[in-house]
């Protein structure tokens, strides 16, 4: 069985992020790039099935700039054995995203599909989920626990929701986002990035897989949250229900 | 045709007893009378390998992998990559190629670079002559040169030492990552994310390589999930390019005495703090330049401020102390908060933002501190070496400039069989010699004070330019200068208002640092006990005081005494502490690859 996995390129987690002075979007130039970490998790939950003899290939694919390249070479790297980018410079939202990845499915024919739940920059949890609608695939998302059942095809997958967790048992072929408490991603080690080398990485544009990048949404402005501003002690009970009938006007 | 050296993987297997067991590849993990640890400088509180240590690794450090290059380079900072790229030049023009590898334990190419910055292109002219054309992040020339005498509330004018005309204000975080494309489209390897940990040596005490660290060791030393064994680049030579107080150039110095050799005084420090600001449109002069000396330092101190216009509303401004300063209760970060309040320095920052901040000691030793940089099987580069042009501040292009020469004379070690002794001639032969030998008595004759060392310096500048016939000495090492702390009263400082000075931890998460957290504390006490006996008794703790990231500090413990702790999650890799610490009992190590500071604008 192959497994295909979608990595995104974002901000590094550590880096101090700042709204550029034309308030259009989010400071990236200079600014350190690392996969998304939810992508490392999803990337080394299908490892770790691979490497139980459970699945025969896994396939890192990324959609993006030129410099996605990078990002999937640390997916080469941690083990992915080939990887496939899809290039597109500026513009990119969950359902394009869905789209292009269905139309890879339709030329690859993975048994699973795992994706991060969601992207550090955007936060959308959106594209897991999309994709499986389009494909008609059953889903699995937050996932903090993958089984997989080869001979019954089948894959039962523990869920994070608010009230605790859900079991669900799904079909394969079918889509499994990943929450952070599923596993320790691995680290690249030297000789493996240096071997990732020469691993393959299969070129596509959007136009390749008929695949048009549209968005209905534009973007109007990206500010920073307003500054939190300093509390107020009240004095008595009757100078706060002042406060909130006549300045907060919630009563 | 060239002739390509191919890399060998292959895996070590020498068995780590205790006994004078010599590996198949050739050397011998316990000979090593300077504490380079054949065990990875990772893992557990320092302790004799006779002692077996706190955990054993020593029976897997047997299965690291090991790859060969021709050349191994320790660092991707501006000597590194210099060296690197001169190197593959030769490589192109002799049509003889070698394989080049550079290690970072910056998480990306300049991560860890910070410098004030006024670039003086004379290396990189020589190195990349087309580098207009290249769009190299070197394009503010300098358009206006200040130097500023700073009391409480004034500013005084005073005639300008430096010569910036054909300089230019950069980010040398900036310029770093461009090398580093330059050095890749060469064909060179860079790494990030990998720290060397330690120096490998052969069976006649070479040097052979270095090891990378193991990577995910947890607090208590035990191994996590993520476990990885580092490897070992071996290399027929090995540059060492790790700035300022390299960690392991400064176990290379002492094991081969290298200053002892050519009779070098010790090396001395300043440390510098920076943060970068986006101003208002209207206050912002692209190129121009201020010095400032005088306040907030007193007359003891030595030490000034910088602050450079970039481009894009973009200005660097940073505090320099000397690391000699003797009050204990001075605090760097602290001083710099104080500066940015002066009301000149004030009227310009207010209403911008700051972007980014970090901090890093650099070298002030000059002529008379360079080592002798050559040791079996590698030399040292840039400020691992010490190349700073004080009297200037600028080392950035000393440094290129060595690297390119480090290049020079590992090509004709390894292509004509030469010893790698040449670097020592090439480096005698250069500018780098005649500019640092006109600049040498300028920082020393602050031995005497402020004001005759600005007597002695104007008299330098203007009349003898190098030319007296003696060489002034340092005073005493930085770690000895400082004097006890019942000599001196606690300094009050202002409280952090939140629009031109913040406190520490606003500022470090200004920095981008990061390390995973559950790895060991990578400053190493060298005697557990002596913070608490020592350090806080008779000096009041200067740790606390000078770290720029408040890695130290010194907590009632259950039964309210005060004990040392390390936070060493916040180190910002500026070597601070393995300078000043008053009896050396800090020891800086490099921690898991990839952590530490995110600079990008600096």
């Amino acid at each position: 069985m192959k497994i295909m996995v979608a990595v995104k390129r974002v901000v590094d987690y550590a880096v101090k992020i700042r709204v550029k002075p034309d308030k259009t979007g989010v400071e990236t130039q200079n600014v350190k790039m690392s996969m998304n970490p939810f992508c490392e998790i999803a990337l080394e939950e299908a490892l770790r099935i691979r490497e139980s003899g459970l699945a025969s290939e896994v396939v890192a694919v990324s959609v993006g700039p030129a410099q996605c390249v990078d990002t999937l070479r640390t997916g080469l790297a941690m083990g992915a054995d080939r990887g496939i980018h899809v290039e597109f410079k500026d513009g990119l939202n969950p359902l394009s995203v869905a789209k292009v990845l269905r139309a890879l499915v339709e030329a690859e024919k993975p048994g699973l599909l795992i994706l991060g739940k969601q992207a550090i920059d955007d936060d959308c949890n959106q594209t897991g989920q999309m994709l499986a609608g389009l494909l008609k695939w059953p889903q699995g998302t937050f996932a903090s626990k993958v089984t997989l059942d080869k001979e019954k095809r089948v894959a039962t997958v523990d869920r994070e929701v608010d009230g605790g967790i859900e079991t669900v048992l799904l079909d394969l072929p079918a889509v499994i986002t990943t929450d952070l408490r599923l596993n320790q991603p691995r680290y690249a080690t030297l000789p493996n990035i240096m071997k990732a080398k020469s691993k393959v990485i299969k070129k596509y544009t959007p136009e390749d897989l008929n695949v048009e990048i549209k968005s209905d949404l534009e973007v109007l402005q990206v500010t920073e949250p307003p500054k939190r501003k300093a509390g107020v002690v009240v004095s008595s009970v009757n100078e706060l229900i002042d406060k909130l009938k006549n300045e907060a006007r919630v009563i | 045709m060239g002739r390509l050296l191919s890399r060998i993987i292959c895996v070590s297997r020498s068995r780590a007893s205790r006994s004078r067991f010599v590996s198949p590849n050739g050397y011998s993990p316990f000979r090593d009378p300077g504490h380079v640890s054949r065990v990875s400088g990772s893992g557990f509180l320092r302790a004799p390998w006779f002692l077996g240590g706190a955990k054993s690794f020593s029976s897997e450090t047997d299965r690291r992998e090991s790859i060969e290059y021709d050349v191994v380079i320790v660092g991707a900072g501006p000597a590194g990559l210099s060296a690197a790229i001169r190197l593959k030049h030769l490589c192109r023009e002799r049509d003889f190629d070698l394989s080049v590898c550079v290690v970072e334990k910056g998480p990306q190419v300049g991560a860890h670079v910070l410098s004030g910055n006024v670039f003086e292109p004379r290396a990189l002219n020589e190195l990349l002559p087309d580098w207009r054309n290249e769009e190299a992040p070197v394009d503010v020339p300098v358009s206006s040169d200040k130097f500023w005498y700073l009391t409480k509330d004034r500013a005084f004018a005073l005639p300008c030492p430096f010569d910036n005309r054909g300089n230019y204000v950069i980010s040398l975080s900036q310029l770093t990552r461009w090398m580093g494309v330059k050095a890749e489209e060469l064909g060179v390897e860079i790494y990030p994310g990998f720290a060397a940990g330690e120096v490998l040596y052969d069976s006649n005490d070479n040097v052979v390589g270095i090891g990378t660290n193991d990577m995910g060791i947890s607090k208590d030393g035990s191994k996590k999930e993520t476990f990885q064994h580092g490897v070992e680049l071996k290399g027929k030579l090995t540059l060492l390019a790790e700035g300022c107080r390299g960690s392991l150039s400064e176990k290379i110095i002492s094991k081969y005495n290298l200053r002892g050799k050519v009779q070098a005084q010790h090396q001395t420090y300043a440390l510098g703090i920076k943060e970068v600001w986006e101003i208002d449109e209207n206050k912002h002069e692209p190129g121009a330049v201020l010095h400032t000396l005088g306040w907030p330092l007193d007359h003891k101190t030595y030490g000034g401020s910088f602050l450079y216009h970039m481009k894009d509303r973009q200005v660097s401004i940073g505090l320099v102390i000397a690391l000699n300063y003797q009050n204990p209760y001075l605090n760097p970060y602290e001083e710099f908060q104080k500066f940015k309040q002066h009301p000149a320095i004030k009227s310009l920052l207010e209403g911008g933002t700051v972007i980014q901040y970090g901090a890093r000691t650099l070298n002030e030793g000059g002529f008379q501190s360079i080592p002798y940089p050559v040791f079996p099987g590698g030399a040292l580069v840039g400020c691992s070496a010490g190349f700073l042009n004080v009297p200037k501040i600028k080392g950035t292009h000393t440094a290129m400039k060595s690297g390119m020469l480090a290049a020079e004379a590992a090509f004709s070690v390894l292509s004509e069989g030469s010893s790698i002794e040449v670097y020592w001639d090439f480096l005698r032969q250069s500018w780098i010699w005649e500019e640092l030998k006109k600049a040498r008595n300028y920082r020393p004759a602050f031995e005497y004070g402020l004001l005759p060392g600005l007597a002695i310096s104007g008299l330098e500048h203007y009349l003898f330019k190098g030319r007296l016939p003696f060489t002034l000495k340092h005073g005493k090492p930085d770690h000895e200068a400082t004097n006890e702390a019942k000599l001196h009263t606690p300094i009050e400082y202002p409280r952090a208002d939140g629009i031109l000075s913040f406190d520490v931890a606003m500022s470090l998460h200004r920095s981008n640092t990061n390390h995973e957290h559950d790895q060991p504390a990578h400053l190493r006490l060298r005697d557990p006990t002596i913070p608490e006996l020592v350090n806080l008794t008779v000096y009041a703790g200067p740790e606390s005081r000078y770290c720029p990231a408040r890695v130290y500090e010194y907590v009632p413990d259950a039964k309210g005494e005060l004990k040392l702790q390390i936070n060493a999650q916040n180190c910002l890799h500026c070597k601070a502490c393995d300078i000043k610490d008053p009896k050396q009992n800090i020891e800086w190590t490099v921690p898991e690859g990839g952590g530490g500071p995110g600079y990008s604008v600096m």
